[in-house]
């Protein structure tokens, strides 16, 4: 039903809905960024969508997006449990004391409530290579001090290698989302 | 938080229940253009076959219900073919049923039919899809709630900014005033878009009618959701 000098506007969004997943996440290899054996090793990233009542959200879909060397990017697909979570193994992440950027990958976020997806960033403070340049960051540098903890994976006590990474929708601890 | 042209949903938009402990609070933080708009993932290609693309026979018999051919154009903002990338389509079947264990409607499920598809655009951004018109079905937001006829879509396009996941509607379903999905799209002209085209032309003689459903991804000299003008 469009008319001329509205074909290029982009299309509305809509809700992913609470029915993806018999077609959106049927693939679990898609919790891998990395295919078993890439050099360097693994991470494992447990990822966690509270909503604003602190209850798990259990029907979520997580993308991870991480451009390579190469301007391909990386990509994970994960719908959450029960428990509002799902485990993503991705690679070893560097910063770069080049441009600043600190370690990090993109996450976006769809479920039933979400009439678009949401978009945030997953650090890991302290890279593979041992650099921290967060401070140089120019996305944390936007986001106020007080909330930028938000960002931060966190390690998993005797589980090498592990990181947490929560997702609050609402509240005092809300995760920072970014506008694109 | 609204945008500006109400082209696109708030994300809090309280009649659609389920926005209401699921919206951020928080106003977004803008992002600098050039930190938005890196690659798509090659993703979904390898996997992708005939089947995929014809949702009535992947099972071995017919599933019941009106046949369809869902097809258009996918497209940037500056109008040029969105190529190689990759539609996801998954939909109720003729029964307002999902295929989904969290759905407990109590409307037959057909063992004929899933309601998932996938297929790659070609090199002119066209896709093209055989399913069957899902059916209407009930939910809780509200009092006698019922969800228009739908399919839902899902694309990448080229980069991380024209990700698009959407619902395409059937012309004059008597349902759109009073869904909250639909209506969170204030703009007239917006939610019309949603509604796909019947198409004669598309239409196969005895067999399947056709409806249109173009779609534009936005590209990476898009204006931010927040401040469209």
């Amino acid at each position: 039903m469009s008319s001329p000098g509205d074909e290029h506007i982009a299309t509305s969004s809509q809700t992913v809905g609470p029915y993806f997943s018999f077609g959106l996440t049927t693939n679990a290899a898609l919790g891998q960024l990395t295919p078993a054996g890439t050099p360097g090793g693994r991470l494992r990233l447990i990822v966690r969508i509270l909503d604003g009542q602190a209850a798990p959200v259990p029907d979520a879909m997580i993308e991870l997006w991480h451009p390579d060397h190469a301007g391909r990017s990386l990509f994970g697909r994960l719908g959450t449990d029960t428990t509002g979570t799902c485990v993503f193994e991705i690679p070893p992440l560097v910063s770069s004391r080049e441009s600043g950027d600190a370690a990090h990958l993109n996450l976006c976020l769809f479920m039933r409530g979400l009439l678009r997806h949401l978009y945030t960033r997953v650090y890991v403070p302290g890279d593979a290579a041992g650099n921290d340049v967060a401070v140089h960051d120019a996305i944390l540098a936007r986001v106020p001090q007080y909330r930028r903890q938000t960002l931060m994976a966190t390690p998993v006590p005797d589980s090498p290698g592990t990181w947490r990474f929560d997702v609050r929708l609402q509240g005092e601890h809300e995760t920072v989302f970014f506008d694109l | 938080m609204t945008t500006k042209t109400g082209t696109q949903p708030p994300l809090l938009y309280p009649p659609y229940g389920s926005s209401i402990h699921r919206a951020p609070a928080q106003a977004l933080i803008r992002l600098p253009q050039n930190f938005s708009d890196f690659a798509a993932p090659v993703y979904g290609f390898r996997d992708v076959g005939g089947v995929d693309a014809d949702l009535t026979r992947q099972h071995p018999g017919e599933p019941l219900g009106e046949r369809i051919i869902v097809s258009g154009h996918v497209r940037d903002e500056d109008g040029r073919p969105v190529r190689n990338t990759l539609v996801e389509i998954w939909q109720a079947n003729a029964a307002g049923r999902y295929a989904h264990a969290v759905d407990t409607h109590p409307a037959p499920l057909d063992p004929n039919f899933t309601g998932a598809g996938r297929t790659i655009t070609d090199e002119e951004g066209r896709y093209q899809f055989v399913t069957i018109k899902p059916g209407a079905y009930p939910w809780r937001n509200h009092s006698n709630a019922w969800r228009p006829q739908h399919i839902h879509f899902s694309l990448f396009g080229t980069s991380f900014i024209s990700r698009l996941v959407t619902q395409m509607y059937f012309p004059g379903d008597p349902l759109f005033e009073f869904d909250p999905i639909f209506q969170s799209i204030r703009d007239a002209r917006a939610r019309e878009r949603m509604i796909a085209r019947f198409d004669l032309s598309l239409t196969q003689p005895e067999w399947a009618l056709g409806y249109r459903f173009d779609i534009v991804l936005r590209g990476s000299h898009s204006t931010p959701f927040e401040e469209r003008t």
